[in-house]
């Protein structure tokens, strides 16, 4: 029993995390209809400047304040270069950003080297029925839920998240109303670039970051994201959180060289079984 | 019906297009247009599918750029656009609540701004409907919808693109009775773009007749449609009238006119739009008839 509480809040944790990265690449997506490849990249630009300022001597809270901040830096210019120019096709977008993420690699390798860098997370485990659990994953969970209800409360309650809604719906609309698609689409790239680098701050304590870490968090991110067919984020959180405490069940009960394979395999069933759902939706209206 | 005010000589302009150019890649669409608008004022303009009206609303309203001439918008100006142009996924209160946004930072209270009180007063039907999602309404709450979000920027000119396409002709009278009231009540300026030529000329007072890009005829809204040239071409009166000189010019027994397409039809199709272009020779020798008798 405490093995399975272990490895079920381990799990969330590390759900949450791509989660974050999945509700970056839902909301860019949601917004421009870009499907952002360089999501990845933003979690490790986030871990690695975090680390560096704590190696500076910045104290906690504030470094990963600031590797958030330079995340969404990073994202807003990501996004600068994918979409700033009017008329660009949301495939061609892809395909920039796309090369942005293999750019980065250089610009990473250069400024923190190849080898993974880990930080010190939150110290300390607290016992829950018997199971012990770093503190750390609890406050991902926490930081997430925290996050996740603020998207919430943009998305169905403020004008600006309706905006945002309105730009991905019906963007010609959104031009005669007088709301500028490409300011908007600056603000996503901007919003994912922190989310991006959120996850990367929170993960960096739990897993290495080095500059090709990103291939594994945007694999598990997009995931989570076609889990929420790349535009309801709420069901993004749930397909992370399934494929995160899944990832941490096999590598606890089983073998943890088959954690991704088998929680893919998991996914990729979901996604069928939701298509064949949608399939036979359309076939009844049709 | 002709609802709104003759324009005074003294009153200045509100929308002032002159040799108005727009063009898409080498294509033409508008070629040295020039039209105006009084306040007040209820102004059609009619013509077939592909003459650019909806690229006229479109530089009126400043999504596209002029190649050559001068758009002066004097007014705050708003658009209902061809084919209604639902945020589907967002619910009937926040499709008018976002008709604000291009007010955001312009003095009055965003409380004020936001307010959807005095839309739904005077589109009623709409009350019922606010939480309902857009996306999954009929097509004539969908109007009402787009002529409310419009009006929620409260503007001085109102542009409404096809008012009438795919809809009952039942509804479209309930638009139109709405829209003269906006217009007698507060004064709000209507461009009205329509292909149903005989709702726009009913409606507004001056119409302008827009063919292959050009201003092929413009006048009193009652002139226009006592020309008999434009009846054939436009209002589909062509077996009430004597037939024309030439008889290959004459849409026959078995073609209905652009009117009664416009009200049978409940979507456009490529045949209407098909059909309105092999009429176009026709119609611009219709409207510049009608021109020749102003003159």
């Amino acid at each position: 029993m405490s093995d399975f509480l272990v490895y079920l809040i381990t799990g969330l944790g590390t759900g949450c995390g791509i989660a974050l990265i999945g509700s970056g690449l839902v909301l860019i997506h949601r917004v421009t209809r870009v499907v952002n490849f360089a999501q990845g990249t933003f979690a490790v630009v986030g871990a690695l400047t975090a680390i560096s300022l704590l190696d500076t001597g910045l104290p906690h809270g504030l470094s990963e304040v600031l590797g958030v901040a330079v995340a969404a830096v990073v994202g807003l210019l990501v996004g600068v270069i994918a979409i700033g120019r009017r008329g660009t096709s949301p495939q061609a977008a892809l395909m920039v950003t796309l090369g942005l993420g293999i750019l980065a690699y250089a610009v990473e390798v250069m400024l923190w080297g190849d080898q993974g860098r880990s930080s010190e997370g939150l110290s300390g485990a607290v016992t829950v029925f018997g199971a012990r659990i770093q503190t750390h994953y609890l406050l991902i969970i926490g930081v997430t839920a925290a996050v996740f209800a603020a998207l919430a409360g943009l998305f169905g309650r403020t004008d600006a998240g309706k905006a945002l809604s309105a730009c991905s719906s019906n963007p010609y609309a959104a031009r005669v109303v007088g709301i500028s698609v490409t300011r908007m689409g600056l603000i996503a790239f901007a919003i994912g670039g922190a989310l991006g680098g959120l996850a990367g701050v929170l993960l960096a304590p739990m897993n290495s970051m080095a500059f090709d870490s990103d291939v594994a968090l945007i694999i598990n991110g997009f995931a989570a994201a076609v889990v929420g067919s790349m535009h309801h984020i709420g069901r993004t959180l749930a397909g992370a959180l399934f494929l995160g405490v899944a990832e941490a069940m096999v590598a606890g009960y089983g073998s943890a060289t088959y954690q991704t394979v088998v929680a893919l395999g998991l996914v990729l069933a979901l996604m069928i079984g939701q298509a064949a759902r949608t399939h036979s939706v359309v076939a009844e209206a049709g | 019906m002709n609802a709104s005010q003759p324009p005074r000589s003294d009153v200045v302009d509100v929308v002032e297009v002159r040799d108005l150019v727009v063009r898409y890649g080498a294509a033409t669409a508008l070629d040295n247009v020039s039209l105006r608008v009084a306040p007040g004022e209820m102004v059609a303009l009619v013509g077939p599918n592909g003459a650019g009206k909806s690229t006229l609303v479109n530089t009126l309203t400043g999504i596209l750029t002029p190649a050559s001439g001068s758009v002066e918008v004097r007014a705050r100006i708003a658009q209902v656009p061809e084919g209604r142009q639902m945020f589907g996924d967002l619910t009937v209160d926040d499709n008018l609540r976002l008709g604000a946004w291009q007010l955001r930072g312009r003095g009055e209270s965003r409380r004020k701004q936001r307010d959807t009180s005095w839309v739904y007063e005077l589109l009623p039907d709409l009350v019922r409907v606010r939480d309902r999602k857009a996306g999954g309404m009929s097509g004539g709450q969908q109007q009402m919808v787009a002529v409310g979000r419009a009006l929620m920027s409260r503007p001085e000119v109102l542009v409404i693109d096809e008012l009438s396409l795919g809809l009952a002709p039942l509804i479209v009278a309930d638009l139109a009775e709405h829209l003269t009231e906006l217009n007698r009540e507060q004064g709000t300026a209507v461009v009205l773009i329509e292909q149903n030529a005989r709702l726009a000329l009913d409606l507004c007072s001056r119409a302008y007749v827009l063919e292959a890009g050009r201003i092929a005829a413009e006048g009193d809204s009652a002139d226009l449609a006592a020309s008999p040239d434009i009846a054939r071409a436009y209002l589909g009166e062509a077996q009430a009238l004597p037939a024309p000189p030439d008889a290959q010019d004459d849409p026959g027994p078995h073609d209905p006119g652009p009117r009664d397409r416009a009200m049978a039809d409940p979507a456009p199709t490529p045949g209407t739009a098909g059909t309105a272009r092999g009429n176009q020779d026709t119609a611009v020798q219709a409207a510049r008839a009608a021109t020749r008798e102003a003159k």
